[in-house]
């Protein structure tokens, strides 16, 4: 077991010839993950990287019947992409791209969850089930199959949690960068219930940051629903308060959204926090008694 | 990106929005020849700046005369206006508006903002509009009404009625602000903003609605497709290093510390100014080099980073996770030699071929103390920046 993607996931690619498409799909074939084609319109029929084009989305879940599309089209173009993706009857979207426009989210947002579609991005490093299968452009080789489920909201520092877990030899059983945008396709709540449904996670590291409330209403829904270990990381303690214009952000978020209110209802919640991102795997070790 | 208050009620005016006749100037003499252009005994001067607080700082006047608005805009053209929203610098001031005087009865506030939680643009409206706003919505959040509008419908008449009624607005009054509410929802649509806010909405002493002031914020994703907002882009308003660093796409903001940082990816650029005050440092900046972290690139991070006399030494904190440790090695070696650095300059590799980038650092004679993990490069930038404080 793990969540969202294992060796049996069937994937596709969305800009699938660019540069960002062939590069990470490449690497995504030499890391054993079942690619079965990609779509890239006006070069349906052709053959790349051995698998075959297809013109639509549609096309291409026809014939290959994938379970999962990850999408590397630049970012004014992703909402059409999103949206096709949704529309085709795949069941799970992974947005690599950074810069979409925050209403182009807002609309296919809305749209997959209509339709029952999961989406993890955009701006994020995408999802790895260690040994079986990676969608998106995180370094293969820092993971080690196993018993920690990480998500953050951050790509490097996903990577870090990643190399700690590796290092102390605990291993991931998957790992979801869920992006840093204002409007994320699954937030942290989305991935800890799956996480704590997951037999084979038997402990949780959730990265996050200043800004917005996200790790607030995560730490909630900890403290009621997640009974397996669980450790937090924020970054952004010496950020400064963001230089805005005006006051609507302030009044929406209730003057919420620094580091230490996020640091402290992750511990009422009955969350081990580390203030240093280096204590990642000794905060799991400590807590788990491994 | 911002707006000045005259270029989002340029927009207000455009979409059929109730704002005063306006000139914006840049020189003396043109202020007083706007007022008598507006005509009128009374006008609001208003020096414009991204920055609220304006009033509170002297920024606004109520003045008498075409003369005075002369001698308001010369008092204030070419000078730093510092209110409790700007550093203390202060912002400069490059245009006045000059504008004709509204009779206020009561200011009402009203604003909209893309919400994350609800990922919703959500409509704010209160009856305590003018100053304090936030104060309203942190003791009294009762006192701010929201109207939450579906991404798929857009915003609908009976939002605006719901909002209007709920104000204790009279039925006129709730036809113009249904109004008022449909044309910004539109602009906020059609312009890609993240935050509008009108404080004050005033009710004139006619009973008639009037937008007093402007502030429209533009998500930045958006930009390239809206090449009308990029042509009021004013980048005085802007930090000049922070806008010299986004031209290489570098995200970049200056703090008041000591130890420069030079990191790939926000989250762990975060992550490495915590660390470092964690071990008795003070971080001089936050700077994300992207994923690329070319030479190009590393080097004009450099040359900005120690743009900044204070920074004392230098933390290069990367985590190569497709690209190679030794080719960014060869990067900040090449950078180092380029920029003259004359600083300690403490560097962290990780990821992969990290063993030969550390190898490389250590073999190029360089002023550059390679770290064996991201605490060790903590400790040791501290150091070298002269101790923990």
């Amino acid at each position: 077991m793990s969540i969202l993607i294992d060796k049996n996931t069937k994937v596709i690619c969305q800009g699938f010839t660019g540069a960002q498409g062939t590069f990470h799909s490449e690497q995504a074939i030499e890391y054993g993950t079942q690619m079965v084609g990609g779509v890239t319109p006006g070069k349906g029929g052709q053959t790349h990287l051995g698998l075959p084009v297809f013109n639509t989305v549609a096309e291409a879940y026809a014939a290959t019947q994938a379970d999962a599309s990850v999408i590397y089209v630049p970012a004014p173009f992703c909402k059409d992409s999103i949206l096709e993706a949704a529309e085709s009857g795949i069941k799970l979207i992974v947005c690599i791209t950074e810069g979409i426009p925050t209403l182009d989210m807002l609309v296919a947002k809305e749209r997959c969850d209509q339709l029952g579609v999961r989406l993890i991005g955009p701006n994020c490093p995408g999802v790895i089930t260690p040994g079986e299968c990676k969608i998106g452009i995180m370094p293969g080789h820092i993971h080690l199959p196993g018993k920690v489920g990480i998500v953050s909201r951050s790509g490097t520092l996903t990577y870090e949690a990643v190399k700690q877990t590796t290092d102390y030899g605990f291993g991931q059983s998957s790992c979801v960068g869920i992006g840093g945008d204002p409007i994320p396709g699954s937030n942290f709540i989305d991935i800890l219930a799956m996480f704590q449904a997951d037999p084979k996670t038997e402990a949780i590291v959730m990265i996050g940051e200043i800004g917005g409330t996200a790790e607030e209403e995560a730490a909630a829904y900890i403290k009621a629903n997640v009974t397996k270990p669980v450790v937090a990381y924020i970054a952004g303690v010496t950020a400064p308060p963001g230089k805005r214009m005006g006051h609507a952000g302030a009044i929406i978020s209730g003057g919420k959204g620094t580091a230490d209110d996020k640091f402290a209802a992750l511990q009422d919640a009955g969350v081990k926090t580390v203030r240093s991102l280096a204590e990642i795997g000794n905060g799991l070790k400590e807590l788990t008694g491994w | 990106m911002n707006l000045h208050e005259y270029q989002a009620k340029q927009l207000f005016a455009e979409y059929g929005l109730p704002v005063s006749t306006g000139i914006a100037v840049d020189n003396g003499p043109d202020a007083k020849a706007a007022a008598e252009k507006i005509g009128g005994d009374k006008w609001v001067v208003k020096a414009q700046v991204h920055a609220g607080g304006r009033g509170k700082a002297g920024g606004v006047r109520l003045v008498d005369s075409p003369a005075e608005a002369q001698s308001f805009a010369e008092e204030w053209l070419g000078k730093n206006l510092v209110t409790y929203q700007t550093d203390a610098n202060g912002q400069p001031v490059s245009k006045i508006l000059v504008e004709s005087c509204t009779d206020i009865a009561q200011e009402l506030y009203l604003g909209a903002v893309v919400d994350r939680a609800t990922r919703r643009v959500v409509f704010m409206a209160s009856t305590e509009g003018g100053v304090e706003i936030e104060k309203v919505a942190e003791e009294t959040p009762e006192k701010i009404l929201k109207a939450i509008i579906d991404p798929m419908t857009g915003a609908q008449p009976f939002q605006g009625r719901d909002l209007a009624f709920r104000l204790g607005l009279n039925i006129d009054q709730v036809k113009q602000f249904t109004k008022l509410f449909l044309g910004l929802a539109k602009l906020f649509e059609d312009f890609d903003l993240a935050l509008l806010e009108i404080n004050p909405l005033v009710i004139t002493d006619q009973g008639n609605l009037h937008c007093l002031d402007g502030k429209i914020n533009i998500d930045s994703n958006a930009m390239y497709r809206q090449p009308k907002l990029k042509e009021m882009h004013d980048p005085s308003q802007e930090d000049a290093r922070e806008a010299h660093a986004a031209e290489w796409e570098l995200n970049y903001v200056a703090l008041d510390g000591n130890i420069g940082c030079m990191v790939n990816g926000a989250g762990l650029a975060m992550g490495t100014m915590d660390i470092v005050q964690l071990h008795g440092g003070s971080p001089a900046n936050f700077l994300d080099v992207g994923g690329g972290a070319t030479k190009e690139r590393v080097t004009e991070a450099f040359k900005i980073i120690l743009s900044d006399t204070n920074v004392k030494a230098v933390l290069v904190n990367i985590f190569g996770g497709i690209v190679r440790c030794d080719l960014i090695a060869e990067g900040i070696i090449g950078a180092v030699h380029e920029v003259g650095v004359e600083v300690p300059v403490v560097v962290r590799l990780e990821g992969n071929n990290a063993e030969l980038g550390r190898q490389v650092l250590s073999d190029s004679g360089l002023n550059i103390i390679a770290a064996t993990s991201l605490t060790d490069a903590a400790e040791k930038v501290v150091a070298a920046a002269g101790g923990a404080q």
